[in-house]
C-alpha cells in the first residue's frame, strides 16, 4: 500500500521499490531513492526533533544539507550508531532504523519542554550571566548539569568497525557542485582534453533542476537534461564523476577536501565498502558552482513541524512524489515560494492562501498562481503558526497592522529569497563583497586560482547561469593548459529566475516583540536574541554571534546568518557591509572523525619500529615497552616471576655474572670527512681533535642556549670517521641539528653526515663475565684489558661478520657493546646467549638497564635532565672543554642565570626508611611544616627498587644540591611526608672499580 | 597542504615533505663566545614575528634534506620565493603585494 502522502504521478521514484524503515520503534514504509525525510512525510510525519535549548518540536526545514532541525540517530547496530544525521540527507535503506533526539520520555511528550515555558530564563548570554558564581560551581555543578540536559544523541558503546578510505589526486579543473551551472562547466572543461573531477553532495546530480519543474534544457526536461549530461561526462576517460562527495573544505593553494559517502544509502554495506572515502584533491583551476540556499521567514512560531522552505515542498513533490500536507499555506517575500505553490496545486493539494509580503509585484508566476484560483494577499505577513506538535494554522495580517485573520493549514511553505553558498570562497580566502541592490554578499575579491559560477555567484536565471557556467569551465580548462572544445554549449529552452526577498524579522517579530521568531533553529536563536545582544553592547556581529550563537551550530548558519545579520544591522542603525558577515570555516558540513584518520588507528596510527633481536625476546616471553616508535624488551619474567622479581633478579645477575641487553634502538650516526674531528669540537662540549682512532669518549651535546641536548658515546674509528651514538629518542633531531649547522652555520666543514641507527644492530654484554662470553666469538681484535681498555673501539669479526666492537658501560661493570649489521643482530644475539648460558648470564630488559645506570648515577637525558639543565647542573662540567673557543652553547653557558647560585643541581637521595621507593615527579621542600602553597626546591628525576643496595634509590633536581650534602629533605605526598636524605649520585662502586672487575 | 618550491630539487613538493626551522638570515657570530649580553640576546632570542612578509628557513626532511630560505607572507601563507641557503636576502620579491 502506498503511504498517505506519496502522490501517484509525481516524483522520479520507482513506487515498486519499497523500502521498509523504522523511526523511534514504529514501522514505516518508503521508496528506493527516498532519503529518511521524505520517507518520513510521505507518511506523514512532520515531528521529528526536539530543539537543542527549549526542547521545541521540530520537523523538516529543508530538503537539503542546511537542514538545521532534522537530527536523527541512526542505528545499524551497537557500535553503529549516528547521532546528529541529517534525516533529509540520509538515503532510505530497506531496515533503516532511526531514533528521534533530545528528548525524554518520548518525542511528543518531552519533560525538557518546560525549557520552553522558562524560556525568559534561557536569553541570550543566559550561560555567561547565570553561572559565573561561585567559581568552583562551573566544573562542578553547572557544566556538568548543563551537559547532561542539552546532548543530542547518544555516542556508540563500541569502537567504529567500519573503515575509511582516503585518496589523493589532482586534476586540472575541479567543479565543486553538480547543479546545472556545475554540469555546465564540467562539460566545457572535459570538451578540451584536461583532467575534469565534478563532485556534487546528493546522490543524483541536477542540483535545483530536481525540483525546478519550468527548466527545459536543449529541449529535455532540466533534471533529464542533468541525468543525461552526467552520462557523458562519466564515459569520458579525462572525467571523474563523483555523487554523494561533499567539498567540506577549501585550503591553500586550491587543495580542497572533500568527503564521499560510500556505503551509508547501502542496507548491508559489506566489509569490503569503506564507510566513507576522503578526497583530497590538488586543482590547477576550481570552479564554484554551490547553488544557494533558500531563507525562511521569521515571524511568530515559524519552528513550528509543518512549516519549511517553499523549495523544500517543492523538492519533495517533484522529486520524490510526496505531498507535504494537504491544505497548505505560503509566506513569501518572492516570487520562487509562487512556483512551489502552483506544483502543489496542480498536484491536487488544496493551497489555503499565498501571502506575500510585497505590496503590488507582478510577473508571471504570479498570473499562473492566480489563473489556477488560488487566493493571494498582497501586503501582508504572517504574524504566527498555530499548532503545537503540527502546524495548524497561520495568522495572517496586514504588514502595517490591522484586523487579524486566522487561516486553518497543515504545511506553511515560506520564502524569504536566496543566499548564495559562498561559504567554499569565503574558505578559499576570497573576500565577500555586498551587493546594496540584490541585498545579498557575492564573491568579490579572489584570493586563489577560482572562479564561482551560478547562483553562489549571484548569477540569477538559468540562461545566465548556463552561458556563465561553461563559459568559466572553457576558461579554466584553457588556463591549466587544455586545448580548445569542440562541445556545445547547453542551450536553455525555459528557466525560473528569482532573486530578492527581504533580510531580517517580518511583521510581528520586529523591535519590540518578544514572540519566538526563529533565526536559527538548531541553537534556537530568536530575532528578540539578537536584539538583546545588541543593546547589551555586542556592536560587531562576530560578538553578537558569539553571545547568542546564532550560526554556531552544526549547519553553520546556512539559513540564519542573513537574517541574524539584518536584525542587528537595523538595531545599530548601520548598513549591513558594516556590520559584516562572519567567517566561513571548514567543515561546510560535519565530517566524521572516521573519514580524517582513515586507516590511521589501531596497529597503523604510527609506525612500529622492532629491532633485530625482537623475535627472540617475544620467544622469551619479553613483555615490552613502547619508546617512541620502537618496541622495546622491558623485562624477561620467568614463570611465576612478576616485574619487581624479574628486574631484581636481571639486576643482581648482571652485576654477579653478566646480561645481555638489545642497545640497538639507540640512535648512530657516522660522522666522516677531513674535517670531521673540526665539526665535533662544535658540535660537543668535548674536545676531539687528541682523541685517538680506536678509543671513545662520552660526550655532551647543548643547544646553543647551554642547555643539555642529548649525550652519548662516541668512538673515533680512524682520524676522519666518528660513530657518534645518541639517546633512542633523540637520534632524529640531534641528525636534524648536526645538518643544520653542518649545511647553513659551518658549511666550510667537509663533513658527511650518515645515519646508521637500522644498520647496526648493537648487543650490549655487561657484567663480570662479559669478555668470557664474547671473547670466544671474536676474531681479528685483542680482547686484554691492554689492548682493548675501558672506552675504546675495535673493528674485527664476530661468528665471522663485521663488528664496531666497543668497550663501555652503562652499568658500572665491565662491558662490552656489540655491534653487528642488524642483518646478523638475531643470530650474533644467540651465538651470544648460547654462551651467556654456559655462564648463568641473564637477558635484561630496558627496566634492569635504568636501574643499573641509576646506581651508577648515569643520567638519561630527558628523564634527569628537562632542557632547563646545564652541564654543570648535571655534574658533568669535567665534560667540557675548558680550552675550547668555540661549541655550540658555549655563549649560553655563560647567561647570568646559568651561572647564578641556587640552581637546581642533580643528586642523590636516600629515603630514611630504605623500603620506602619515591614516586618519579615528586616534588621536594625543605620544610614540611610551612603553610600551603610550600615552597618547592626540586623534584624527584630517577626512582626505582634496586636489589643490588638492598634498598631505594633516587636521583632527584635540588636547588644548591650539592651544597646539601648530608641534609634532610621531605617529599609530601598524599598518604604523608617522606623523609629524605641528601646524598652523592653513586650508590654501587664509588671508585669505579668494577669497571675492569 | 601548501605546496613549495625546493629550490635544490627544483620543483614543488607538497608540505608533508618540508619541516619549518625558523626565521632565516639570524649568523651566528664566528666569536660567540666573546659576544655581549645584548647581541647574544639578540641572536638567540628575538624574532621579528611580522605579520605580512617573512625570511624563513625551511628544510626538505623527507626529500633531499637539505636547508633553503623562502619567503613567505604570513598573512596569506603564500611564498613568494625560495631561495638556496647561504645565498643574500634578495633586494627585489617577485610579485609581491606592495
Amino acid at each position: 500500500m502506498s503511504a498517505a502522502f506519496r502522490i501517484s504521478g509525481a516524483g522520479r521514484l520507482s513506487q515498486a521499490k519499497t523500502a521498509s524503515f523504522s523511526f523511534d520503534d514504529k514501522s514505516y514504509s518508503g521508496i528506493e531513492g527516498d532519503t529518511l525525510a521524505s520517507a518520513l512525510l510521505a507518511n506523514g510525519v512532520h515531528l521529528v526533533g526536539r530543539s537543542f535549548k527549549y526542547h521545541r518540536p521540530r520537523g523538516f526545514l529543508s530538503a537539503g544539507a542546511e537542514e538545521p532541525n532534522a537530527l536523527v540517530q541512526v542505528v545499524r547496530d551497537d557500535a553503529r550508531k549516528t547521532p546528529n544525521v541529517r534525516a533529509t540527507v540520509q538515503e532510505l535503506y530497506d531496515g533503516l532504523t532511526a531514533n528521534s533526539q533530545n528528548r525524554w520520555p518520548s518525542l511528543a511528550f518531552d519533560v525538557g519542554a518546560v525549557n520552553d515555558i522558562a524560556s525568559p530564563l534561557f536569553s541570550a548570554g543566559f550561560y555567561y550571566k547565570t553561572f559565573m558564581w561561585p567559581k568552583w560551581a562551573w566544573k562542578d555543578l553547572y557544566e556538568p548539569k548543563i551537559r547532561a540536559a542539552a546532548g543530542l544523541g547518544v555516542s556508540p558503546e563500541k569502537p567504529d568497525p567500519d573503515h575509511y578510505a582516503s585518496r589523493y589526486t589532482h586534476c586540472e579543473v575541479l567543479v565543486l557542485g553538480g547543479g546545472a551551472a556545475g554540469i555546465a562547466a564540467a562539460l566545457a572543461a572535459a570538451e578540451t582534453g584536461v583532467r575534469v573531477i565534478l563532485a556534487d553532495e546528493q546522490a543524483e546530480f541536477g542540483g535545483s533542476l530536481r525540483f525546478e519543474s519550468g527548466a527545459k534544457i536543449d529541449g529535455q526536461d532540466g533534471y533529464a537534461w542533468a541525468q543525461g549530461a552526467i552520462a557523458r561526462l562519466k564515459a569520458m576517460d579525462n572525467v571523474r564523476v563523483l555523487s554523494r562527495t561533499t567539498a567540506f573544505g577549501y585550503y591553500a593553494q586550491n587543495f580542497v577536501g572533500l568527503v564521499e559517502r560510500v556505503s551509508d544509502h547501502l542496507r548491508s554495506p559489506g566489509r569490503e565498502l569503506a564507510r566513507e572515502r576522503l578526497w583530497q584533491i590538488r586543482a590547477n583551476r576550481v570552479v564554484i558552482a554551490t547553488g544557494a540556499i533558500e531563507r525562511h521567514m521569521v515571524f511568530a512560531n515559524n519552528d513550528r513541524p509543518g512549516v519549511m522552505l517553499a523549495s523544500a515542498a517543492r523538492t519533495y513533490l517533484n522529486h520524490y512524489g510526496v505531498a507535504v500536507g494537504r491544505n497548505v499555506g505560503v509566506y513569501t517575500a518572492n516570487d520562487s515560494a509562487y512556483a512551489a505553490a502552483i506544483d502543489l496545486k496542480k498536484a491536487g493539494v488544496n493551497v489555503a492562501a499565498i501571502v506575500d509580503l510585497r505590496d503590488n509585484p507582478s510577473g508571471p508566476v504570479i498570473d499562473e498562481a492566480r489563473a489556477l484560483g488560488i487566493e493571494i494577499n498582497f501586503g501582508r505577513a504572517v504574524v504566527s503558526a498555530g499548532g503545537k506538535l503540527r502546524v495548524s494554522s497561520m495568522t495572517v495580517q496586514p504588514k502595517n497592522g490591522g484586523g487579524e485573520r486566522t487561516i486553518p493549514v497543515d504545511a506553511i511553505l515560506m520564502s524569504a529569497g536566496w543566499t548564495p553558498s559562498v561559504h567554499l570562497f569565503s574558505q578559499s580566502r576570497g573576500k565577500v563583497a555586498f551587493n546594496d541592490e540584490t541585498r545579498r554578499f557575492v564573491p568579490g575579491t579572489y584570493a586563489q586560482d577560482c572562479v564561482s559560477v551560478g547562483a553562489c555567484n549571484g548569477t540569477d536565471g538559468l540562461d545566465a547561469t548556463i552561458d556563465e557556467a561553461y563559459a568559466a569551465g572553457a576558461k579554466a580548462a584553457k588556463e591549466a593548459g587544455g586545448k580548445v572544445g569542440k562541445g556545445a554549449k547547453p542551450k536553455v529552452d525555459a528557466g525560473e529566475s528569482w532573486s530578492r526577498g527581504m533580510l531580517g524579522a517580518g511583521p510581528g517579530a520586529g523591535p519590540g516583540t518578544t514572540v519566538k521568531a526563529f533565526v536559527d533553529f538548531q541553537n534556537d536563536v530568536t530575532a528578540k536574541d539578537i536584539r538583546q545582544a545588541v543593546h547589551e553592547g555586542m556592536h560587531s556581529i562576530e560578538h553578537v554571534k558569539r553571545f547568542t550563537t546564532n550560526g554556531m551550530a552544526t549547519d553553520q548558519g546556512k539559513t540564519s546568518n542573513m537574517h541574524g545579520l539584518a536584525i542587528a544591522a537595523e538595531e545599530l542603525g548601520k548598513p549591513i557591509p558594516q556590520v559584516g558577515l562572519t567567517t566561513f570555516r571548514a567543515p561546510y558540513t560535519p565530517v566524521t572523525f572516521g573519514s580524517i584518520v582513515g586507516h590511521a588507528r589501531g596497529a597503523l596510527f604510527d609506525p612500529t619500529r622492532r629491532t633485530a633481536t625482537h623475535g627472540w625476546a617475544a620467544s622469551q616471553g619479553a613483555v615490552f615497552e613502547d619508546v617512541g616508535h620502537w618496541k622495546r624488551a622491558w623485562y624477561f619474567p620467568k614463570a611465576g616471576e612478576d616485574m619487581h622479581k624479574a628486574v631484581d633478579r636481571e639486576c643482581v645477575t648482571v652485576r654477579k655474572v653478566g646480561g645481555l641487553f638489545d642497545a640497538s634502538t639507540l640512535g648512530k650516526i657516522e660522522v666522516v670527512g677531513p674535517d670531521a674531528a673540526k665539526f665535533m669540537e662544535l658540535l660537543y662540549t668535548n674536545p676531539w681533535e687528541k682523541l685517538e682512532a680506536g678509543r671513545c669518549r662520552y660526550g655532551i651535546m647543548l643547544r646553543e642556549d647551554g642547555f643539555i641536548y642529548d649525550d652519548g658515546v662516541v668512538g673515533r674509528l680512524a682520524p676522519d670517521r666518528f660513530h657518534v651514538t645518541t639517546t633512542t629518542g633523540g637520534a632524529p633531531r640531534v641528525m636534524n641539528h648536526m645538518e643544520d649547522y653542518l649545511q647553513t652555520e659551518f658549511p666550510h666543514l667537509n663533513v658527511w653526515l650518515t645515519s646508521i641507527t637500522e644498520q647496526w644492530a648493537v648487543i650490549a654484554v655487561q657484567g663480570p663475565k662479559s669478555r668470557d662470553i664474547i671473547a670466544p666469538l671474536v676474531e681479528g681484535i685483542d680482547m686484554s684489558d691492554e689492548g682493548m681498555p675501558h672506552m675504546s673501539v675495535r673493528e674485527g669479526r664476530i661468528c665471522g661478520v663485521p663488528t664496531r666492537l666497543f668497550r663501555m658501560s652503562f652499568t658500572g661493570e665491565r662491558g662490552f657493546e656489540v655491534n653487528v649489521p642488524a642483518d646478523y643482530g638475531e643470530a650474533v644475539w644467540e651465538a651470544l646467549w648460547a654462551e651467556g648460558q654456559k655462564h648463568g648470564a641473564t637477558a635484561y630488559g630496558t627496566e634492569a638497564m635504568h636501574v643499573l645506570r641509576a646506581e651508577k648515577g648515569y643520567i638519561i637525558v630527558g628523564q634527569d635532565t628537562d632542557g632547563t639543565v646545564t652541564p654543570n647542573d648535571a655534574g658533568l662540567d669535567w665534560a667540557v672543554g675548558k680550552k675550547k673557543t668555540d661549541f655550540v652553547g658555549i655563549r649560553g653557558l655563560t647567561r647570568s642565570d646559568l651561572v647564578a647560585k641556587g640552581r637546581k643541581q642533580l643528586v642523590g637521595l636516600k629515603t630514611k626508611d630504605p623500603k620506602v621507593v619515591l614516586e618519579e615527579g615528586a616534588q621536594i621542600v625543605a620544610d614540611p611544616k610551612q603553610p600551603i602553597p610550600m615552597k618547592m626546591i626540586g623534584h624527584v628525576t630517577s626512582s626505582y627498587w634496586s636489589e643490588n643496595c638492598g634498598r631505594s634509590i633516587a636521583l632527584a633536581l635540588v636547588a644548591g644540591g650539592r651544597n646539601r650534602m648530608g641534609e634532610t629533605l621531605y617529599v609530601p605526598m598524599p598518604n604523608g611526608t617522606i623523609e629524605v636524605e641528601v646524598i652523592g649520585m653513586v650508590f654501587v662502586d664509588e671508585k669505579g672499580e668494577r669497571l675492569n672487575g | 597542504m601548501l605546496l613549495i618550491r625546493c629550490p635544490y630539487c627544483e620543483e614543488e613538493r607538497p608540505e608533508l615533505e618540508f619541516r619549518n626551522a625558523g626565521e632565516a638570515h639570524i649568523a651566528r657570530s664566528t666569536n660567540i663566545a666573546g659576544e655581549s649580553d645584548d647581541d647574544f640576546e639578540k641572536f638567540f632570542f628575538i624574532r621579528a614575528n611580522p605579520k605580512g612578509v617573512i625570511y624563513e628557513r625551511w628544510r626538505h626532511i623527507h626529500g633531499c634534506a637539505r636547508f633553503f630560505n623562502a619567503v613567505r607572507d604570513t598573512v596569506t601563507d603564500k611564498f613568494i620565493m625560495t631561495y638556496k641557503a647561504g645565498e643574500p636576502k634578495p633586494a627585489k620579491l617577485p610579485g609581491a603585494a606592495k
